[in-house]
């Protein structure tokens, strides 16, 4: 079980965090001190690519709220890409799909 | 009609390192009952729901806790029991933060936990959870007339198998 965050600024400011394997209690903390910094500069665009990752749960959405939050307060924009069939699943079961689609579409009123 | 089930038993240290041993080994004995594919996601999510709930919460005052995990595979479910004999929780209170996040709230008012037990209750057919000198989080999957057929198929194509699933076949013709 690992978790690897690759860093890629394509743009000035834009940032893609791939996650491979398995977010789960041992890992998210780890995923949590990488991707929340990115998150605390102004202008930043920040992706969470999950297409390589394996397995999700409660402890993995509640970094991506942490990152939303964040994202929202630095007025940063914080997406989430490459999500499997299950882990829309648990995205549309809790509740933040809708949480992250109304912060794209508040997003989309600023521009 | 009903055979007795076979029972595993884990014990392990209440560390987030070990979770992910249990998830592992739910992932294999539904792969081998012949649930689909989603229902193994569902019961792997579920299972280490209840063993994060345990390592956050249960052991606070003392790190030598241990979770027993009991998973019986009846003819027709997955029963899974996580215990702990940890710290004594209030279970109104937890019951009733068991729900999704309230899209109308601002982002600073949603919490960031809190939600494994609500995707415990949704994702399993049954769950009881009760406080007893310590935590007992009762869950159940049952086998769904698809995965029976699957596992049927499976079957067919191996010899070696459990008394369990003859069963399951004869009930099947």
């Amino acid at each position: 079980m690992k978790v690897m965050i690759e860093q890629r600024r394509s743009a000035d400011q834009s940032f893609r965090v791939s996650v491979e394997g398995e977010i789960d209690i041992y890992t998210a903390p780890s995923l949590k001190e990488k991707l929340i910094p990115l998150t605390e500069r102004s202008g930043r665009m920040v992706t969470l690519d999950l297409s390589r990752t394996a397995y999700i749960d409660s402890t993995a959405l509640g970094v991506i709220i942490a990152a939303l939050k964040s994202a929202e307060k630095n007025h940063c924009s914080f997406s989430v890409e490459g999500m499997t069939a299950h882990v829309k699943r648990l995205f549309q079961i809790t509740g933040l799909m809708e949480l992250l689609h109304r912060q794209k579409m508040t997003e989309g009123d600023h521009k | 009609m009903n055979q007795a089930a076979d029972v595993i038993n884990l014990t392990i240290p209440a560390k987030p390192e070990f979770v992910s041993v249990v998830r592992l080994a739910s992932s294999g004995i539904a792969n081998r009952m012949g649930y689909n594919f989603d229902d193994i996601e569902d019961i792997k999510v579920a299972i280490s729901e209840a063993c994060t709930n345990v390592v956050s919460h249960a052991y606070k005052n003392h790190n030598m806790g241990k979770i027993n995990i009991k998973i019986e595979c009846t003819d027709c479910s997955l029963i899974i029991t996580v215990i702990d004999h940890g710290d004594s929780f209030d279970i109104e209170d937890a019951v009733k933060k068991m729900k999704p996040l309230d899209p109308s709230k601002s982002l600073n008012q949603v919490g960031e936990g809190g939600l494994g037990l609500f995707l415990i209750d949704s994702l399993m057919d049954e769950v009881t959870i009760c406080n007893d000198s310590g935590g007992i989080v009762k869950m159940i999957k049952f086998l769904n007339r698809d995965g029976v057929e699957r596992r049927a198929d499976k079957v067919s194509q191996t010899t070696d198998r459990t008394a369990k699933t003859h069963f399951s076949l004869s009930k099947e013709s």
